[in-house]
């Protein structure tokens, strides 16, 4: 009897163990197959300029794709989640949030497929316009793509697939505002409007800018639907319109790492590396920030 | 309503304000179907002259927020006006999430419908040039790779939960309650990345497997599988733990015989919903597993084809003619989406049909 218990409690006492070991696993196995490709000298690292200057370029497309998906996400989410809570018919709440998490469920190549197909093209006229009114702004320099492969439309494509993360959790949040609070305000004679205003929001709001983190931290790794999407010139620049695009660190791993062979496969590791490390702090600094609310609301009631 | 304005006299001011004040008029309940519809009439009339149908729904939004708030501002006040304005903006923005997804469903269905026939689903690629061709090899590959995934990421996922609910205490379990959910957030390539550099230390460089697919997928799986199970433990309630233990069942036998059996369906969708969220993944898959034309059915041994990388490949580098490699590639999409949807449906089946009568 005694003997069951101990070995029970041994396995899985280990696979939580384990799982810290996966994700310290996961930074040293990087870390080791990096390595040549930051001792290397800089002429024999694809570029010929050393490790720095490749990464650079791919990290800052990384972060102008992912912080645009998030400017665009982030309100339509909470306003969905707002939907689906406090306006939307009780019966269909349920119904409806389901509907949104199949967003989540479409794998990342038909986001892909889809972006090439209907995305893009849709919004060459669109381009066009942006060149000719607003031509002025940096944003739009120009001049506009012909095929709408462009780094708008692949934050377009990254904030539909980011959409759906981020309005589970801060939907989780305003379900759990205390009904008191919501009728006081009712019962103060406030509209519906600035009854959210005084409790719903001020109550979810370290949610949402949890949420946010979240679905920053998933728009910066992901992968395929940018690699299809994007049409890519390297470089940086923020006009959004063009054909020339800084990539992102994961879109250039996707592409790249097949036909990749000696030297070229470490310095890919090691832009994989700096992508793990940033996705890493993003996502702790997320989880912080929730955990947070989780503890404050407990205590609050 | 009527009745009290007539016993009020008009030289009484103050009783006239407030009067006004507290019976300020309301819309009636038809005001936002006809502002709709009208604002949909004037949206269809523009789209008839020639605007383009997007700009022509964003229309009807303006000219629907802007005549409900015209409307109401002159019959009810600001306040209610403004509520009526944010209504409106919530609304659409839940319909505007909507358009993706069924553009995206339409999309795929329509483009991925024509090659959905028998050869599609029997042959290989092996020696195929232009027409023809299947994903058998693929759906193979797909299937193996998940199956060793699930193999490896639902044992250590549920004992790392049972260790979490059942016997945690202190820093180590908050911290691996913590890693776990910064774990979700693990890029797709990197878990990729991460079992290459695992394999390619040991078989050297330029390694591709089949098995090395299954672990980058179990690297994305256990946090979600952790997370779902321990969930359901925590749904358990502690007196039927407390009355094992009264009848002196070990700590071991009761998780396994009473804990587990309990949350079973709960711990059943949740795999289910892993499953669907790691089968279509294609980025570390493109660098572990590579694709292949023929079927490879071991996981030990070269490269294998898997649906995903398969459906990335036929369009990114369709070769000539590239039509009937495109359209592969969008009836290996199809056939994806309708694999996650179906599991998706299962997951809440099960839920729905073995759940527990009482919910805590």
């Amino acid at each position: 009897m005694r003997t069951g218990d101990q070995i029970f409690a041994g396995l899985s006492t280990g696979s939580g163990v384990l799982i810290l070991a996966i994700l310290a696993g996961v930074a040293a196995f990087l870390v080791v197959e990096a390595w040549p490709a930051v001792v290397a000298p800089a002429d024999e690292v694809p570029g010929g300029a050393g490790v720095t200057v490749y990464i650079w370029p791919l990290l800052f497309g990384t972060l102008l794709s992912a912080a645009l998906a998030l400017l665009i996400a982030a309100p339509l989410a909470v306003a969905i989640a707002l939907f689906i809570t406090h306006y939307a018919p009780r019966r269909l709440a349920h119904g409806l949030g389901y509907v949104v998490d199949l967003l989540a469920a479409v794998p990342s190549i038909v986001y892909g497929l889809w972006g090439i197909a209907v995305l893009a093209p849709a919004t060459v006229d669109a381009g066009a316009w942006l060149y000719e009114n607003l031509g002025w702004i940096p944003l739009f320099a120009g001049p506009p793509s012909s095929t709408g492969r462009t780094m708008l439309v692949a934050a377009l494509v990254l904030a539909v697939m980011v959409l759906p993360i981020i309005t589970a959790v801060v939907r989780e949040a305003f379900l759990q505002t205390p009904r008191l609070y919501e009728e006081a305000a009712l019962a103060l004679g406030a509209t519906h409007w600035e009854m959210i205003k005084m409790t719903v929001l001020p109550f979810g709001r370290s949610a949402i800018i949890g949420a946010s983190m979240l679905g920053l931290g998933r728009a910066l790794g992901e992968t395929m639907a940018v690699a299809m999407v994007l049409s890519v010139s390297g470089g940086v620049s923020i006009n959004l319109i063009s054909r020339s695009n800084p990539s992102t660190i994961a879109a250039t791993i996707a592409l790249d790492f097949p036909e990749s062979t000696g030297i070229a496969v470490n310095t890919l590791i090691a832009a994989g590396l700096v992508l793990f490390a940033v996705t890493f702090v993003v996502n702790m600094l997320a989880r912080v920030v929730i955990n947070r609310r989780r503890d404050f609301s407990g205590a609050d009631r | 309503m009527n009745s009290p304005r007539t016993s009020v006299q008009p030289s009484d001011l103050s009783a006239v304000l407030s009067e006004r004040l507290f019976t300020q008029g309301s819309l009636p309940r038809y005001a936002p179907g006809v502002t709709l519809a009208a604002a949909i009439v004037v949206g269809g009339v523009l789209h008839l002259s020639g605007v383009a149908s997007g700009l022509a729904a964003v229309a009807v939004v303006v000219l629907y927020a802007v005549a409900i708030y015209g409307w109401s501002l002159a019959v009810e006040g600001a306040r209610k006006a403004k509520n009526r304005v944010v209504t409106t903006v919530v609304t659409a923005a839940f319909l505007l999430a909507l358009l993706p997804l069924i553009s995206v469903v339409i999309t795929v269905v329509g483009n991925g419908v024509g090659r959905l026939d028998v050869e599609f689903f029997t042959y290989s690629m092996h020696g195929v040039v232009g027409e023809g061709g299947g994903v058998y090899h693929a759906i193979m590959g797909t299937l193996l790779i998940t199956a060793l995934a699930t193999v490896i990421s639902v044992p250590v996922g549920m004992l790392c939960a049972i260790y979490l609910v059942e016997y945690a205490k202190g820093k180590l379990g908050r911290a691996i309650t913590f890693f776990v959910d910064v774990m979700t957030g693990i890029p797709s390539i990197v878990a990729g990345l991460f079992a290459y550099a695992l394999f390619a230390l040991i078989f050297g460089p330029g390694v591709r497997m089949g098995v090395m697919g299954a672990v980058a997928l179990s690297v994305l799986m256990i946090p979600i599988v952790v997370r779902s199970t321990e969930e359901m433990l925590r749904l358990v309630p502690a007196e039927l733990r407390e009355a094992a233990y009264a009848l002196a069942v070990p700590k071991w036998r009761t998780i396994v015989k009473v804990v587990l059996p309990t949350a079973g369906a709960g711990i059943a969708t949740g795999v289910t919903l892993a499953i669907a969220r790691v089968v279509g993944e294609t980025a570390p898959l493109l660098v572990t597993v590579g694709i292949t034309t023929g079927v490879n059915m071991n996981p030990f041994d070269d490269r294998m084809a898997t649906l995903p990388v398969f459906a990335y490949r036929q369009f990114m580098s369709p070769g000539l003619p590239p039509e009937p490699a495109i359209d592969r590639a969008w009836t290996a999409a199809l056939l994806l989406v309708a694999v996650v949807m179906l599991l998706n449906l299962v997951a809440r089946l099960i839920s729905r049909l073995f759940a527990p009568k009482a919910r805590a």
